[in-house]
């Protein structure tokens, strides 16, 4: 499932970052904000009136803003977070 | 002064850093900028332990060495010692945030290996045990290699700890991590993570309030309900609580220039001292408390972390016009004064996004242009309220008429951003990517230190700038004199008089009369300087006319200008573009001449048309 289809507020981790589709400075600027396979992810809000404004996102213990384009590269996994993965 | 030694305070955004830096040097700061670029230099000083004075400097907040915008490449080069105009530190304070240790502590880590004598201070500590995060210190410490003290910015504790610290790393204890031991940033990212685990004692995921908050504050429609009821608040208190300091500034200008007409004879330096310097300057200062109220209101959407959520709601009617939602808070910023508005462009990393902020943020109403509106709306729009709530409390309609204004300034930005992204800033837009920090009341203390040094930065500019433009001006009004007996006015016959008739032939069409001619051109030092120029004009105008000297700047406004007139140049000041800082800070940070010229043509257009068609309307009109 990707980020953008995540319901709000259901804790999931990151499976898979296509990092082809972010430019190389915004992926920069992602990784630094904690963004990293495995990590702990959670969808807390959605602008816009019909959704398609940006997306704020739990990563870790950061809340990021970001737009939907940048949450589309991301695929998370839901259910429960075992031990090898918080740690991978 | 470089005798001292310099000790940098490095960390991410969000961290806590200013705080600490401010209970760190109380109000003993500089700000200065960086030669060659416009990164404000933030620096103060602190008294160690045993009295040796050590120069502090607040390095702007960046995620890792790898820079994405001009104030972080600061960051980087100052901690390396590359920065032109700053030596290299000789000791680095880490600012991380106790909440957020897995991701601060990877910056801390590749800070850490540059060498230098480091200590960590471990910031906000209290809101991670309010978050349920409970920290031990020494073995953060012990893994890091390096002292790490726990702080909170209003306790004393912590602070002197981190004094002790500093002062044994500059007593010259050995490099406790030895330089050159450098990972990659995955490396340094599972080193960070396997740190924070083994520093964490005990924690529950929690942010309660800050989640709690933003489901309304980030909620499509009950946040932008919340962020326009916010921003009307703001603008209706600038008129209602200044209100009373204000008259107390004007006793004072009125009891001043009584005092002097008593004690010196008629003459030409009681007119310079009356007419050019008290009411001049006076004029222009009875703004302060204006101001201040709408850079304390900004100074707190900044301090509490609201500003970001603001960005997040304005992202989508940002991303229409081809900028991004950070677009938001440098123009935001602009409201109180452009210069300061467009040196905060310098964290957006989209260089075309950034240009095409700098070229509308002078657009948004800047403070200066409050004096303007200000005696325009008092002189000609009857203070009465045009919606009752009963109880005496109702919209006023000078407070509207403020509101129109600025709401006109932001309308025509998002359309000049919409045809510049089509035009000369053409390109794909940049994203949207920050961090939302918790919310936080701020502390009393940082928010008055904001506002004194916004005070000073005004009052200086009253008093060098403003000063100077009126006593020149007054100086040009003044001479020749009209010799006796010769029934033509003093202004008319003046140096000043014949200029700004030669202008009035280009100014006419739209409305502008004599006096206004005359005070668009000292404006373009600043442009509150137009009231201060109009309060010259018209005292030396009326002479020794006692009636006419103890009329108030609006009532003589109000008996010689036709009301359309007026509103023209109401709709002229939306524009303004004259403002001689304006144009310099644009020009350091496009680095040349072509977008400043570009810019001040665009608008001296736009101010045209607007102050045209607003003033044929109002003619046609009948008004």
């Amino acid at each position: 499932m990707r980020l953008t289809d995540l319901p709000l507020r259901q804790p999931a981790y990151v499976d898979l970052i296509d990092w082809t589709l972010l430019s190389a400075s915004e992926g920069q600027r992602l990784r630094e904000f904690g963004l990293c396979e495995g990590a702990s992810v959670e969808a807390l809000h959605r602008g816009g009136l019909r959704g398609k404004g940006p997306v704020a996102c739990r990563i870790g213990r950061m809340t990021i803003a970001m737009r939907r384009a940048h949450a589309a590269a991301v695929t998370v996994r839901t259910g429960p977070v075992t031990e090898a993965d918080a740690t991978a | 002064m470089s005798a001292l030694p310099l000790v940098a305070l490095v960390g991410n955004p969000n961290a806590g850093k200013s705080a600490l830096f401010n209970a760190l040097t109380g109000a003993r700061q500089k700000l200065g900028n960086y030669p060659g670029v416009t990164v404000e230099r933030k620096a103060g000083r602190l008294a160690l332990s045993d009295g040796r004075p050590v120069e502090l400097v607040d390095l702007p907040g960046t995620y890792s060495l790898s820079p994405a915008s001009p104030d972080e490449q600061v960051t980087r080069d100052v901690v390396l010692g590359r920065q032109a105009g700053e030596r290299r530190p000789d000791a680095l304070v880490i600012v991380v945030d106790a909440a957020n240790l897995d991701n601060h502590l990877r910056f801390a880590l590749e800070l850490v290996a540059l060498g230098l004598p480091t200590v960590v201070a471990l910031n906000m500590v209290d809101l991670a045990t309010r978050d349920g995060l409970e920290l031990d210190a020494a073995v953060l410490a012990r893994e890091l290699g390096v002292p790490v003290v726990a702080t909170v910015a209003v306790r004393k504790r912590g602070l002197d700890h981190l004094r002790e610290a500093l002062e044994s790393l500059l007593n010259g204890a050995p490099r406790p991590y030895p330089a050159g031991e450098t990972r990659d940033f995955d490396a340094n990212r599972a080193e960070a993570r396997r740190i924070a685990r083994a520093a964490i004692v005990r924690e529950t995921p929690s942010r309660r309030l800050t989640a709690a908050v933003d489901r309304v504050a980030l909620h499509p429609v009950a946040g932008l309900v919340l962020l326009l009821g916010l921003l009307f608040v703001m603008f209706q208190a600038v008129y209602a609580w200044s209100e009373a300091p204000i008259a107390v500034i004007e006793g004072l200008a009125e009891a001043a220039a009584t005092a002097v007409r008593d004690t010196l004879p008629d003459g030409i330096l009681r007119s310079f001292l009356v007419d050019g310097v008290i009411n001049g300057v006076g004029s222009v200062v009875v703004f302060l408390p204006q101001i201040l109220i709408l850079f304390f209101f900004i100074l707190m959407l900044e301090a509490t972390g609201y500003m970001v959520r603001a960005a997040f709601l304005m992202d989508g009617l940002m991303a229409r016009v081809g900028l991004s939602g950070r677009a938001f808070i440098p123009l935001l910023s602009s409201f109180a004064c452009a210069v300061p508005g467009i040196m905060a462009t310098r964290t957006i990393a989209d260089p075309k996004d950034r240009l095409t902020t700098i070229l509308i943020a002078p657009l948004m109403t800047c403070s200066a242009r409050l004096p303007v509106y200000a005696v325009i709306i008092g002189a000609f729009i009857p203070a009465r309220d045009v919606f009752e709530f009963g109880g005496g409390y109702g919209i006023g309609l000078q407070g509207l008429v403020l509101f129109c204004l600025y709401v006109a300034g932001i309308v025509g930005a998002m359309l000049v951003a919409l045809v510049l992204r089509m035009t000369v800033t053409k390109g794909a837009s940049g994203g949207f990517l920050m961090e939302m920090p918790k919310y936080q009341w701020p502390r009393p203390q940082d928010i008055a230190l904001g506002l004194w040094q916004r005070a000073v930065i005004f009052l200086r500019r009253a008093g060098t700038i403003i000063f100077a433009s009126t006593v020149i001006l007054w100086i040009l009004l003044s001479f020749p004199r009209v010799p006796d007996g010769d029934p033509t006015s003093q202004v008319d016959h003046s140096i000043a008089g014949r200029i700004a008739s030669g202008l009035q032939v280009v100014l006419a069409p739209v409305g502008f009369n004599r006096d206004i001619s005359l005070a668009l051109i000292p404006a373009m030092a600043a442009r509150e300087v137009a009231v201060s120029a109009l309060a010259t004009v018209y005292s030396i105008d009326a002479g020794d006319d006692e009636a006419a000297l103890e009329q108030s700047l609006g009532d003589r406004l109000k008996r010689q200008w036709p009301l359309p007139t007026a509103l023209a140049f109401l709709a002229w000041f939306i524009f303004a573009p004259q403002c001689i800082s304006t144009i310099a800070v644009t020009r350091r940070e496009t680095n040349g001449w072509k977008w400043p010229l570009f810019m001040v043509g665009y608008l001296f257009v736009l101010a045209y048309a607007a102050a045209g068609i607003t003033y044929w309307t109002a003619t046609a009109a009948g008004l």
